[in-house]
């Protein structure tokens, strides 16, 4: 695959299942960003270098590039955000790009629209990217054969957030140099989780050797298909370089996957007694402070958290660039 | 011919009685012995004459079919599809749903009671007969609630029920939950007779679950459904059928859990049996990946090893028969995200091409096993078993087994296309249906090589 991002609608059969005649299949060389799945390692460091590049406009006064300049983005959240729909407008912004945010609430969503309809209607308006955040897996990918616009999945269910996964990658890349070898891992409630499974592949993808460690309860039966190794408690984290926290939801109590967060936060809390010096940490946000994580770890030199939210808005603005502009990598066909 | 040929359950429009020899084809019945060439002489709703090829009469009044290279089968039976009447015509209704089944080689099918309103009292049940008897193709015969409103909580009228025509029992789309609301029905069949036929499932087990759990769904972050959903339900209902000595039907088996309970109430002495659908046959959750919705099934998509579980069950007889579960659905239901759309996929007009494509073709059965396993839902429920025999009715399908066809190319002949196959290429046509007799079902266009005489 010398493109970064595949042509995901075209080539998955969803859009063979019902298209009625007539209508022409939604851009057959359109490039999206749907899942970790669609990337090689090569396209990930390509992406990465860009938004190293993209990194450096925000420390200076005018943090805006004309790139996308008379380009229209739409950001289609179906669900709340506030870090990855920020990110994402300030990222557009950045590109010079024109930017229309849809939320669930309010909207025609709220009275009953379907999602194929919300999309085509919103593709009247011809935009050059749709960025989709939605409850259910396979949204995004559902509307890449809906629309000619460039589709960035935002976070789909507990599917994918493919964009979270980068921007760990990066993140990481920038304090290691490379996630060769490098030991991480993923701590909690693995089950509702779409960041656990884009950076399982992901960080994998990039050289790591992933285990992923939390209640049994949390842990997806053969998740282990994945690529990473699973256990149910903390007891070897000493071989972790790395601790990605995952957020504790407090409905999983109430649901009893877990007996209580008294419980919880006695077998799977990262905290100064469980880390070892050197060790790193990260988590999506937003944190339960004192939960999964304790209040002096999230403050301590040791946690990336600032970093990773920093970043996001480098890693988006190089997907957009990478769907929009594209590369000019000599190996393109 | 009446509309009820094949007893008092089955309904359909009249239709005249063929006169039709249909030469050269090489017939495949195994309760007959038969699996060679034969000229068929079919005449006022029977089979009239067998005879070597060429020996047969051409009628003088009726049609001969050169039909040398194809095959000729007694017609399916299908003892578990959705006609989505009353309530869901959009979905599908009796005259598409039974031209549906036509256009899969189908004689007979057996209909589901959850419609809107369900199948739970004799006054919806008579109008499925009034509607069955004006618009019916092939004969239908109905399934009746077990339970009001499939609620599982009260008892329908089962008597009355018998008496207006039902077949036997099923609460399917939903389990009774309650192993004391069953053993109520169980026991009451002593009085009204009639099958009761359940689809098993625990509500605590499969939750929100949208699909099989297993690697699949780790990596798509969907809630899975465990096989043991199914098949505990499995073990404890074929315990109470043990005990209460009642006839139990267990529907579109899915896992290899099931199967073994299945088989172990069955050497017990328990009066089960099972079905199994071309999707559980043919695919897996592997499909699931794509996240097409086409591929969102209850009982869902299973893994590999249950898969071959249960082609071994159905070559073996654990499992007494293929049952479609054929599930309409509108397009604007499924266009949606997969933990969103309906269950269900339609599989009348693909399961005899599906399984001699994927499990005959590929040498996982013999073509004489899938026949008779694709002709033995009647026999199960009381109704009949097509055979062919001078002076059985005349219920046979003629089939092309070197015909490729993509799935869908022509579009369907049901009023949805949520099917699970479409797209791939299968092989093995069914070119003519007959059913009581009449023929219900010509492919349009014939292939080239496909001489039909006509009419003289």
């Amino acid at each position: 695959m010398s493109s970064a991002i595949t042509a995901t609608s075209a080539t998955r059969p969803t859009s063979a299942a019902g298209d009625p005649p007539g209508t022409t299949p939604a851009g057959a060389s359109q490039r999206h960003l749907i899942s970790i799945d669609d990337l090689t390692r090569a396209d990930i460091e390509r992406i990465l270098d860009r938004a190293e590049s993209f990194a450096e406009v925000a420390g200076r006064e005018i943090k805006k590039v004309p790139a996308l300049r008379g380009r229209t983005i739409v950001n289609l959240f179906y669900e709340a955000s506030t870090r990855t729909s920020s990110s994402f407008e300030l990222a557009a912004k950045r590109l010079s790009a024109d930017l229309v945010n849809i939320r669930s609430a309010g909207s025609s969503v709220d009275k009953g629209e379907s999602l194929k309809d919300t999309v085509q209607t919103l593709s009247a308006y011809d935009p050059a990217a749709i960025v989709i955040r939605s409850p259910h897996a396979g949204a995004a990918q559902l509307v890449a054969g809906w629309t000619d616009a460039a589709v960035v999945n935002a976070g789909d269910g507990k599917h994918e957030h493919p964009t979270q996964a980068l921007l760990d990658v990066f993140t990481l890349r920038r304090r290691l140099g490379s996630l060769d070898g490098v030991e991480i891992w993923i701590v909690g409630d693995v089950t509702h989780s779409r960041v656990a499974r884009s950076n399982i592949l992901a960080f994998t993808r990039m050289g790591a050797r992933v285990t992923v460690a939390g209640p049994p309860t949390l842990i997806p039966r053969d998740i282990e298909a994945l690529g990473c190794a699973a256990t149910p408690t903390l007891e070897r984290l000493e071989q972790a370089d790395v601790v990605y926290v995952l957020r504790m939801q407090h409905e999983r109590m109430t649901e009893s996957f877990v007996p209580s967060l008294r419980e919880y936060v006695a077998r799977y809390q990262i905290n100064d007694r469980r880390l070892a010096p050197g060790q790193l940490v990260m988590h999506p946000g937003p944190v339960n402070r004192g939960v999964e994580l304790s209040a002096a770890t999230i403050d301590s030199p040791q946690a990336l958290i600032g970093e990773q939210v920093k970043a996001g808005v480098a890693v988006r603005m190089a997907v957009l660039y990478e769907l929009l502009v594209g590369s000019p990598s000599p190996a393109a066909p | 011919m009446t509309a009820a040929s094949h007893g008092e359950r089955l309904f359909a429009a009249p239709a005249p009685a063929a006169e039709l020899l249909v030469r050269g084809a090489h017939l495949v019945d195994p309760r007959e012995g038969l699996d060679g060439p034969r000229d068929v002489l079919v005449r006022d709703g029977a089979i009239a004459e067998l005879g070597d090829p060429g020996t047969l009469d051409e009628p003088p009044d009726g049609e001969t079919l050169d039909a040398a290279g194809r095959h000729l089968f007694p017609a399916f039976v299908d003892p578990h599809v959705h006609l989505r009447t009353p309530g869901q015509e959009y979905k599908e209704d009796i005259a598409t749903g039974t031209a549906a089944a036509a256009a899969g080689g189908f004689c007979a099918v057996v209909a589901m009671p959850n419609t809107a309103p369900p199948v739970d009292c004799a006054a919806v049940l008579g109008s499925l007969v009034a509607e069955a008897r004006q618009r019916a193709r092939v004969p239908v015969g109905f399934l009746a609630a077990i339970t009001l409103g499939l609620r599982g909580e009260e008892l329908t009228e089962m008597a009355e029920l018998r008496d207006a025509g039902a077949i036997g029992f099923t609460d399917d789309g939903k389990p009774i939950v309650s192993a004391g609301m069953l053993r109520k029905a169980l026991r009451y069949q002593r009085l009204c007779g009639g099958i009761v036929a359940l689809h098993e499932e625990d509500p605590e087990l499969s939750g929100d679950g949208v699909m099989h759990e297993g690697a699949v769904s780790a990596r798509l972050g969907m809630t899975g459904i465990p096989s043991v959903s199914e098949s505990t339900m499995v073990a404890r209902d074929a315990a109470l059928a043990r005990y209460e000595d009642a006839r139990v039907h267990f529907q579109h088996l899915s896992c290899a859990e099931s199967v073994r309970a299945l088989r172990a109430a069955a050497q017990d002495g328990a009066r089960v049996s099972g079905e199994a659908s071309p999707h559980h046959l043919c695919l897996t959750d592997d499909a699931v990946r794509s996240l097409d919705s086409r591929f969102k099934m209850n009982p869902p998509l299973r893994a590999e090893a249950d898969r071959r579980t249960l082609v071994e069950a159905l070559r073996d007889g654990t499992i007494a028969c293929v049952a479609t579960d054929h599930a309409p659905h509108a397009p604007h239901e499924k266009e949606v995200p997969f933990e969103q759309a309906p269950m269900g996929t339609t599989g009348l007009e693909t399961a005899f091409a599906a399984l001699y494509t994927d499990l005959v073709r590929t040498g996982e059965l013999a073509l004489g096993t899938l026949v008779e396993r694709m002709t033995a839902g009647g026999g199960l429920y009381g109704l009949f078993t097509p055979r062919i025999a001078p002076g059985e009715p005349a219920d046979l399908c003629l089939v092309d087994l070197e015909a490729r066809w993509e799935v869908g190319g022509d579009g369907y002949v049901s009023r949805s296309s949520n099917c699970a196959f479409a797209g791939r290429t299968l092989s093995g046509r069914v070119l003519l249906t007959v059913a009581r007799g009449a023929v219900v079902h010509r492919r349009p266009v014939p292939a080239p090589q496909a001489a039909a005489t006509g009419r003289r």
